[in-house]
């Protein structure tokens, strides 16, 4: 990772787009630590949250950020529960950990089943997580992400292991959460289309690093990094809304850990002038709410 | 979960009626009967009328299957027969044996599953540093070194340097003198309990390893859960399975162990009662006394098959 600075604001929503291998799971996992330790490392960028420093926190302080702040979803429900202990369980545990009553917590456990839209919250508390399915899983972690109230909602690809239909789902219940609590949602995606209809501000992620960041009717308007255009160029366009009819932007995204000197994008980029292959562009502004990390921007 | 007890120990009852078969038949294949032994050489003197006489009292002289039908009719109600050796019941023997056998046993299995679990959790928290390699260092011991040599060594070391000899004064209950009961069976437990620790320390190890990256891992400290929540509730209840099973197999091993044990260190249980009656061919003790193990082990393994669907829900049919 480099340099990557996260800011969320109060209440925002914001998309974190990008192939996979460019680091946005990196990226949103690092910020509550949760990378194993020796293989992956943050270079330069800092992880602060309301003005704390996350990355100079001891476990135990971290573990009061963790899920009581910032709550995170992650990409495989199937995955992500404890496949011995209960749902119920599981979410209780999670209020205990942040100081919540037990009865209270018991309470509260059915509440948030039912708010994720369970039409039977009693059964799936008592169910173990392989008596339910993807998307039953991903609501239940959606569940047990908002039970203690977090200020912000971290959601690495919830969707990509779930079917479309429940990913259409999944994405209206966190809206309706966001709206109802008012809590900060960051999306992490290889989806534009998802970004286009829910986030309000976009970070472009390639080879491990922020290239674009910008309003979402800035980066859809006038995207101003080539790789961001050539995302935006793979979209489906009305009239051509197959899969199949997919434009994909040619060659390969590189390894961020073999990465020389200049822009990691030259290779591909169709624009690239010498300067890119020797020095690597620094985050340009490029209008008015957006910067690239791009020698030809037009600001 | 009935349903499954009650096939267990359905199988369980055929798995020892089949043991019982073949107990009985081991033991008449060895040379000499009751007579021969309790009497020694001047069994020679007595002339083959006599012993035919004796063998007719004892009930040797009838066929196998009559002597296995007797013996098992008594098994089944409760009454294990007389020690031709002793003069006392079957049923008194064991009554006097089994608590300290038993105790010994669940001791050494107290010992092996803390060193075990202790050592392999941590050491899998922080593979080779300093408590990972003192717990190598202890499962390498207690696995490449026989119970028989620690015990010996053990007992010779506590008794030439120490001048300590707990089982000298003979065996107390528990019940009687708690505290030197506990000094007399600890150290045959440690011995037993090192070898345990060093099985259920390995496997504990890898299983640790294996779950300790898993996603649900992740989420678990995700959530803000506090170190020790998510290591010894989450990691090793996920764990558990292969140290369950591991432990099932040491238990097994441990009964085998308890007989050497208790002749090192002079301890009055099912082992040394079974050394005894085999020396004097006192085959109603030993037939009895084996099945008790046997009975044991079978129970053993009934009791992991149903640890295994108690701990993981996705076993329950
Ligand atoms: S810096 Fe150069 S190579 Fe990189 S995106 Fe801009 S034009 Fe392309």
């Amino acid at each position: 990772m480099r340099g990557v600075d996260l800011d969320v604001m109060a209440g925002e929503k914001l998309g974190i787009v990008g192939e996979s291998g460019s680091g946005k799971s990196l990226t949103v996992l690092s910020v509550l630590r949760l990378l194993p330790d020796p293989p992956v490392r943050l270079l330069g960028g800092s992880i602060t949250y309301a003005g704390q420093d996350l990355a100079a926190m001891d476990e135990k302080q971290l573990a009061s950020v963790r899920g009581k702040e910032i709550a995170m979803v992650y990409q495989d429900p199937m995955s992500s529960l404890n496949p011995l202990l209960r749902v119920s369980t599981q979410i209780i545990e999670t209020m205990s950990a942040h100081g919540v009553p037990k009865d209270t917590a018991r309470r509260r456990c059915r509440e948030v089943l039912h708010q994720v839209g369970m039409a039977d919250p009693d059964r799936v508390a008592v169910a173990f997580p392989h008596e339910l399915s993807g998307g039953m899983l991903q609501r239940v972690m959606i569940a047990m992400a908002v039970a203690v109230s977090p200020r912000v909602l971290i959601a690495d690809e919830p969707t990509t292991a779930l079917d479309v239909t429940i990913q259409r789902q999944i994405l209206d219940l966190v809206e309706a959460l966001h709206e109802t609590s008012g809590m900060a949602v960051v999306w992490v995606t290889h989806d534009l289309g998802v970004v286009a209809q829910f986030v309000d501000r976009v970070l472009v992620m390639y080879a491990g690093r922020i290239v674009e960041r910008a309003s979402t009717a800035q980066l859809f308007s006038r995207p101003a990094h080539p790789y961001t255009k050539a995302l935006i160029g793979t979209l489906p366009r009305d009239g051509a809304a197959h899969r199949s009819a997919l434009v994909q932007i040619g060659g390969q995204p590189p390894d961020p850990a073999r990465l020389g000197q200049g822009c990691p994008f030259r290779d591909r980029c169709p624009i690239a002038v010498d300067r890119c292959a020797h020095e690597e562009p620094p985050l340009l502004p490029a209008g008015e709410d957006s910067v690239a990390a791009c020698w030809r921007v037009e600001g | 979960m009935v349903m499954q007890v009650a096939r267990r120990v359905s199988s369980m009852i055929v798995t020892l009626f089949g043991v019982s078969i073949i107990i009985f038949l081991i033991l008449r294949l060895l040379p000499g009967n009751e007579v021969t032994a309790s009497l020694g050489v001047s069994a020679g003197l007595l002339s083959r009328a006599q012993l035919a006489a004796l063998d007719r009292y004892y009930g040797i002289g009838q066929p196998f299957y009559a002597q296995y039908g007797s013996w098992l009719g008594s098994v089944l109600t409760g009454n294990l027969g007389v020690s031709l050796a002793s003069r006392t019941s079957v049923a008194s023997l064991v009554g006097a044996a089994l608590p300290v056998t038993l105790e010994l046993a669940i001791a050494a299995m107290l010992i092996g599953e803390v060193i075990g679990v202790v050592f392999g959790v941590l050491g899998a928290l922080r593979p080779a540093k300093l408590l990972d390699d003192v717990g190598q260092g202890i499962s390498v011991f207690g696995l490449a070194v026989p119970t028989f040599v620690i015990g010996t060594g053990l007992v010779t070391f506590l008794a030439s340097v120490f001048h300590y000899f707990p089982s000298s004064q003979g065996f107390v209950s528990i019940t009687v003198n708690p505290w030197l009961n506990i000094q007399q069976i600890f150290f045959p437990a440690l011995t037993l309990g090192l070898g345990i620790g060093a099985a259920v320390m390995r496997s504990t190890r890898t299983a640790m390893l294996e779950v300790i990256g898993l996603n649900f891992a992740r989420t678990a400290r995700g959530k803000g859960l506090s170190r020790r929540t998510v290591v010894w509730k989450h990691l090793l209840l996920a764990a558990l399975v292969p140290i369950v099973t591991m432990s099932g197999i040491q238990l097994g091993y441990l009964l085998g162990g308890t007989v050497v044990v208790e002749d090192i260190f002079v301890l009055p249980g099912l082992g040394r009662l079974l050394l005894t009656s085999i020396d004097n061919r006192d085959f109603a003790v030993v037939q009895s006394v084996t099945l008790i193990y046997a009975a044991g082990f079978v129970f053993v393994n009934m009791l992991v098959d149903l640890l295994y669907t108690w701990i993981d829900p996705r076993t329950r049919a």
